[in-house]
């Protein structure tokens, strides 16, 4: 009888710290949806509720899709998401289906250099590729947003990593058929490694679609903002900032990878277990 | 259709050599078994065959042409792997397609898109689907053909890997320890389903295995190897009865071949166990090893005796375990009758006929005997 009664216990007080948890979480985007229904007096109003006393949701998303090109921008963000996927993509699965299933001399060494990349913060290259974009001319343009990514060396280990499981059998068994070696990589492994795939696109999309500080230091021009820099253009209107658009803007943006999530939340999950990325 | 020649090849990784020096000959539309232990090269051997492994030295020939400059696909070779090696993405039809699709249908043809448009694809496809169908048919696995590898059992994925080996119809097969991944009761159904396969296709088998049961069950001519070295090859009843090596001599046979240790006297006579043999040779004086098969002790008189330390009833054979008077040697004897099984911890005399031994040096070789001698010694079956 006891027993069952601190098990219960244990399990209320571990349900209360989730929820304490999920809570702090949330906080910031339950605020972020409650300001965004509420007209610009409550914004600014001294006292604190979460539910305004008049939405004005619709009217915060009209003033932010008639201030900024949003949905240009949205484009604009699936356009450079999926570009610098696809490329990584093209990239990374030879460069890891050699590294896992070629012998050759300097492998190992290869492969260590790529584990080195890991480690080396985008930021630290930022300037020596932003010189290089300028002198090749490419600042300010698609090609700056995507290019600088299109070499992953996590995709490439990820990839090295789990073509590894992948039976030798399987690829000796392709060039009898007479599959040639590019073949092998489209052909058979890519189909083996779709799981490995997707939970590296979730990574790539979530990590480019949200990226601030590349497109910031990289584009000029208005019309190819990504989404994180549109948003953050409502701060400094002349006007001071109109946080109700602000906010409905920052929804719209987030929009479509929690409706991505809804849609494919089981890959979602098995694609960071499997990354271990958190 | 396919005569295979090894000439001296040698192979080696990381500095230990696997393969040291194989001659080897495989005559067309044999079905040759590699036989030896785990470890021994096998693989290795039949994957340089195949060209999926370049040799360090040495040459392979195929219908007397060197084939070492060519690619595996080139060499027209099929081979079974023991995983199977499906495509897990795709069904057993397109899984057996794959070969005639790379071997007939050009680059753009093949295209994901773009190639099932064009007319040519078409007209080679329905070829393509006429020659699975056909294959399909003799393998059993028709109703199959729109299953993926993972919904399939081990036997049949096991035949959907034959059928991708068979459909385009390769100068040679080469399988790799096809069978083992199978429990044992379809095992040795399938063992008589890939002689009859071979029979009925009359190609050139190179079958690779650890189990000497198989080997001596489906091939026509049986090669030992051992630690990276061919030892004999023969058919299945020259190596059964005449093994140049002890190894071959212990490796094939299941139980075991009973060793014993011996001795050869000054004269040339053996003696085993303290008893001299009514046998000879021209070896010199000292130390040496005798084999006797299982089969060939036998129980109930002889100058030996032991007494019954483990039973083992087959229903229709059984093994009678004898731990030999005197010594810490243990030997396994067959009886045919199971009807009249000796008591356990019972004492028994046994012997075996003269042209049941074999004679071994102490490095292993094989020492012949002295054929008159052998011939005189026809009358007492026990020394
Ligand atoms: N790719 C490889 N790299 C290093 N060693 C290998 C490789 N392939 C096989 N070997 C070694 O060669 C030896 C023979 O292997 P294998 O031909 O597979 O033996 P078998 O098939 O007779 O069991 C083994 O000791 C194995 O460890
Ligand atoms: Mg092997």
């Amino acid at each position: 009888m006891s027993r069952t009664h601190s098990v219960t216990l244990r399990a209320v007080l571990r349900h209360v710290l989730l929820i304490a948890g999920a809570a702090i979480m949330l906080a910031p985007f339950i605020w972020m949806i409650s300001t965004a229904s509420k007209p610009q007096t409550e914004v600014f109003s001294s006292e604190l509720h979460l539910i305004p006393y008049r939405f004005a949701l619709v009217e915060n998303l009209r003033e932010a899709f008639a201030k900024a090109n949003l949905l240009r921008f949205l484009l604009n963000g699936v356009i450079v998401t999926i570009s610098i996927f696809v490329l990584q993509v093209m990239v990374a699965l030879p460069a890891a289906y050699a590294l896992a299933k070629l012998r050759f001399v300097g492998r190992e060494t290869l492969f260590a250099l790529v584990l080195f990349g890991i480690l080396i913060p985008p930021q630290a290259t930022a300037i020596p590729v932003f010189l290089l974009l300028h002198k090749v001319g490419l600042l300010d343009s698609y090609a700056a947003l995507v290019l600088p990514f299109t070499i992953s060396v996590f995709g490439i280990f990820l990839m090295r990593q789990f073509f590894k499981t992948v039976p030798d059998d399987l690829v000796d068994a392709a060039r009898m058929d007479g599959i040639s070696e590019f073949g092998i990589v489209w052909r058979v492994m890519l189909p083996a490694a779709i799981p490995a795939v997707t939970a590296f696109g979730i990574f790539s999309v979530v990590a480019h679609w949200n990226d601030y500080f590349w497109p910031l230091i990289v584009l000029n021009s208005e019309q190819l903002r990504t989404p994180p820099l549109a948003v953050a253009h409502f701060r400094n209107n002349e006007a001071g900032t109109s946080y109700g658009p602000l906010m409905a803007a920052a929804m719209v943006i987030i929009a479509p990878l929690v409706i991505a999530f809804l849609f494919a939340q089981r890959r979602f999950i098995e694609g960071i277990t499997l990354t271990g990325i958190k | 259709m396919a005569q295979i020649e090894l000439s001296a090849i040698r192979k080696s990784f990381d500095g230990t050599d696997v393969l040291k020096g194989i001659d080897f000959r495989i005559e067309d539309g044999e079905f040759i078994s590699l036989v030896g232990p785990s470890g021994c090269g096998k693989s290795t051997l039949l994957r340089i065959i195949a060209g999926l492994e370049p040799q360090n030295s040495g040459e392979v020939r195929i219908d007397g042409r060197p084939v070492d400059a060519i690619r595996p696909s080139a060499r027209n070779l099929a081979m079974v792997f023991q995983s199977y090696a499906l495509y897990p993405h795709l069904s057993t039809f397109d899984n057996i397609a794959v070969p005639l699709r790379m071997r007939r249908l050009s680059a753009i043809e093949r295209l994901p898109l773009l190639g099932p448009l064009l007319p040519g694809r078409r007209v080679k496809e329905r070829a393509i689907r006429a020659d699975i169908t056909a294959i399909a048919e003799q393998l059993d696995i028709a109703p199959l053909l729109r299953r993926k590898p993972g919904q399939l059992s081990g036997g049949q994925r096991q035949r959907v890997a034959v059928g991708r080996a068979m459909v385009r119809e390769p100068r040679a097969f080469l399988f790799d320890e096809p069978l083992s991944n199978l429990d044992a009761k379809l095992r040795v159904h399938m063992r008589a389903e890939l002689a009859e396969l071979h029979r009925r296709l009359e190609a050139t088998f190179v079958y690779v295995t650890h189990d000497q049961a198989e080997a001596m069950t489906m091939s026509s001519r049986i090669a030992v190897m051992m630690g990276g070295e061919l030892i004999q090859a023969g058919t299945p009843a020259q190596i059964y009865n005449d093994p140049s090596d002890i190894r071959v001599a212990e490796f094939i046979g299941s139980p075991k071949i009973n060793i014993l240790p011996g001795r050869i006297r000054n004269d040339g006579g053996i003696d085993v166990l303290g008893t001299a043999l009514r046998l000879a040779c021209k070896a010199t004086a000292g130390d040496c090893r005798v084999g006797v098969r299982p089969e060939r002790i036998e129980l109930g008189a002889g100058p030996f005796s032991g007494s019954v330390v483990h039973l083992e009833n087959l229903g229709a054979e059984a093994f009678v375990h004898l731990a030999i008077e005197g010594t810490a040697l243990r030997l396994i004897a067959r009886l045919a009758d199971v009807r009249h099984l000796p008591a356990m911890g019972s004492a028994l005399a046994f012997g075996f006929p003269p042209d049941a031994v074999r004679v071994f040096d102490p490095a292993g070789k094989r020492i012949e005997l002295r054929a008159e001698q052998a011939e005189r010694i026809r009358e007492p079956a026990h020394v």
